[in-house]
């Protein structure tokens, strides 16, 4: 978000505790210090509100990043996500572009109950209009938000509480102040020969930990990381279960009408359902409001276990 | 003076020895005390500005406020312990609004606030054992471990809710009910000055005074929403006015008796049928936001401890019943001792019983349906859901 600033005057935040806070999560530490009252903007608890305003101002050629403090407060605002930002250029055949970020943690975290662990993924991924994107590490963070920024189209970035801790080591390419994600291209994270095993966001993780655990026993998962829920290249999916024949998908969100529901609703409409050797299976959350507790809350989440049982059904194991 | 020894030994009779000491001196029943003016939004007259507090009333508030005191400081500790996890807002320095509150209605009112919800749920009926319970995530606790510190529930108390201000028009519907059933019920509707500038809170006063509602909008402005000041979040900060055509008062809520005395007021409007009306409580919180904000990057420390010092509640209370014969220092010392101990074995409650039992991970979806079965992680897991 520093480089896009610098770079970019028109570019400016707003959200609860951005600026003075330094972040509620400490993502946008140091750029009210940098960038003063003008750029970085401190805003009352009033999504539906400020969400509005940041709308309003990517109408007007601003290109605003909204932050909602958690996905699950953007319900609140979703109807300007929705009808204003996603619908607008469409409504308008073409007139009215609306470059607008919104961005925030999305999905569980640790212990932080129904209301605070909603996964918006399939939601805003439904949406035409919309650009859904979810990274999973340091690299897809960094070059997901710059194209987001960049894009004149709204996007919503989905990015995990968890994982903000959490340290990669970033590649050379990546360090530089152009360095892109391009939204709409999935990533293959391990090749692999026997399952295609295609995730997003924190969950990435998991099915590599999965993968490397199967490594020992001889089976060699392709994990593919998808950085975009919209528009979701599928075709990379394809590519790889033609090649494996088989295909497990992980998500955080709840299993109806999820991410994984649509991968394999597509998978059935295109060329890669010939190559299937057996049906695709689905790793979601649990089909519960996320409890507090810790072993249901554990039991709620897709673990890496559940990956390496869905796996080993999928290939008949 | 016969009748003050009689029912004083009396007392006695049912304490240990140790108490005999104490209850042979004799106290007052009851004192009068100077309370702040309320000021006032469109009303013609406030509640007294004085207030009768009975020795028994008094030691009730004084054993309340200390027990919400020390619940919050036990919930700290054991939030550093990694034994409460998630969520944890604390409402330690606040005990006068929910403690004064409560003494202002009766138990058949209703009464629903957002997350920083502890000292509600206690003063609201649930015992300290429930409460720590739910906040370790485990089965005793009064949601069964499901809900956490947010989401916690009793009789004509409505948690407990996590999203900013969507407690507000939930309370408004509430005494939409009250009203509906004309038992002359009222709700309490607590938010914040945070959450004072939500919009919802807005289409809810509209609402209410044009229903006639008989909600009374309480803001709990403890100066701070999360790490914004007021001035930095309000174009007004005179809450108890954002009502507009609502009538408001803004009242001392580190005073038990002003904030008694405000709520008795308030709630006899709304009982009479005069519609809602909104209360600030001028308040403060000693912790930060939750336990994840230290709460001394948007306010001084020098401003934390002159609160402490010029303003607890817990000590303008007990300085009022020494100071006028209603209690002895001895005795609210009998009090702490007492308070301590409950908390201490409620933690210990809290910390030995078990996680509620995975089975019931699909428990309480649906309400009075027939029982069904729940989806896990994959196709292979699942889960039955019981009503």
């Amino acid at each position: 978000m520093d480089e896009e600033l610098e770079r970019d005057e028109k570019v400016f935040l707003l959200g609860e505790e951005v600026a003075q806070y330094d972040g509620a999560y400490k993502v946008s530490r140091g750029l009210w210090k940098k960038y003063g009252d003008k750029r970085i903007i401190d805003t009352p608890i009033s999504e539906m509100g400020f969400a509005g305003i940041a709308v309003g101002a990517a109408m007007a050629g601003l290109r605003p990043i909204c932050e909602f403090m958690t996905f699950n407060f953007s319900m609140q605002a979703i109807d300007q996500v929705i009808n204003s930002a996603a619908k607008t250029y469409y409504m308008s055949a073409g007139l009215q572009p609306v470059p607008i970020v919104f961005r925030g943690p999305n999905g569980a975290s640790a212990g932080v109950a129904a209301q605070h662990s909603q996964c918006f993924a399939a939601w805003y991924g439904h949406c035409p209009g919309l650009k859904v994107v979810s990274p999973w590490n340091s690299e897809d963070a960094k070059g997901l938000i710059k194209s987001a920024i960049r894009d004149n189209n709204p996007v919503v970035m989905l990015e995990n509480e968890l994982m903000y801790g959490v340290a990669f080591e970033l590649p050379e390419a990546a360090q530089s102040k152009d360095f892109l994600v391009p939204i709409g291209k999935a990533k293959i994270e391990r090749p692999g020969t026997h399952i295609t095993v295609v995730s997003h966001s924190r969950p990435v993780g998991h099915c590599l930990e999965a993968a490397t655990v199967l490594s020992k026993e001889g089976i060699e998962c392709e994990v593919i990381n998808m950085r975009t829920i919209r528009p979701m290249d599928i075709e990379t999916i394809e590519a790889s279960v033609m090649k494996t024949n088989h295909l497990v998908t992980v998500e955080g969100g709840w299993p109806q009408f999820g991410v994984g529901a649509e991968i394999s609703a597509r998978i059935m409409e295109g060329p890669a359902f010939n190559y299937l050797d057996a049906p695709a299976v689905r790793v979601t959350g649990a089909d519960v409001p996320m409890p507090y507790a810790k072993i249901l809350e554990d039991n709620s989440v897709p673990q890496v276990k559940d990956i390496i049982f869905a796996i080993k059904k999928a290939l008949n194991i | 003076m016969l009748a003050a020894v009689s029912r004083v030994l009396a007392g006695a009779a049912r304490k240990p020895a140790s108490r005999v000491l104490v209850a042979s001196r004799s106290f007052a029943s009851d004192a009068t005390f100077e309370i702040r003016k309320c000021d006032l939004h469109r009303l013609e007259e406030g509640p007294p500005e004085t207030a009768v507090l009975t020795r028994e009333d008094g030691l009730r508030y004084y054993k309340m406020m200390q027990t919400v005191r020390r619940l919050e400081l036990k919930a700290d500790q054991l939030y550093k312990q990694k034994i409460i996890r998630g969520f944890c807002h604390l409402c330690d320095g606040q005990e006068a609004c929910c403690v004064g509150l409560e003494a202002g209605i009766n138990p058949t009112d209703h009464l629903i606030t957002a997350y920083r919800a502890h000292g509600f749920t206690f003063t609201r009926g649930l015992t300290v054992r429930e409460i720590l319970a739910e906040l370790t995530g485990r089965r005793g606790g009064c949601a069964k471990g499901k809900g956490g510190s947010m989401h916690m529930y009793a009789k004509n108390f409505y948690g407990g809710n996590g999203i900013v201000g969507a407690q507000v028009p939930l309370g408004a519907g509430i005494a939409l009910a009250c009203k509906y059933n004309g038992k002359e019920e009222v709700c309490l509707t607590l938010y914040g000055d945070g959450a004072a500038n939500q919009g919802q809170i807005f289409e809810a006063y509209n609402m209410a005074a044009l229903w006639k509602l008989p909600c009374i909008f309480i803001c709990e402005n403890n100066r701070y929403g999360m790490g914004t000041s007021v001035e930095r979040a309000a174009a007004s900060t005179d809450y108890y006015k954002r009502g507009d055509f609502i009538p408001g008062l803004r009242v001392d809520g580190m005073d038990v008796l002003c904030v008694r005395e405000a709520t008795k007021f308030a709630a006899a409007h709304c009982r009479a049928g005069k519609g809602p009306i909104l209360m600030e409580l001028q308040t403060y919180r000693y912790h930060g936001h939750s336990m994840s904000d230290p709460g001394v990057s948007y306010r001084t420390r020098e401003e934390i401890q002159e609160v402490r010092s010029k303003s607890d509640p817990i000590m303008l209370l007990k300085d009022r019943m020494v100071n006028n014969d209603l209690a002895s220092v001895e005795e609210l010392k009998e009090i702490d001792v007492e308070v301590r101990k409950e908390i201490e074995d409620a933690a210990q409650f809290a910390t030995a019983d078990p996680e509620p039992p995975l089975e019931e991970l699909g428990y309480h979806i649906y309400c009075n349906d027939p029982p069904f079965e729940v989806r896990g992680a994959n196709q292979w897991i699942k889960f039955k859901s019981v009503s």
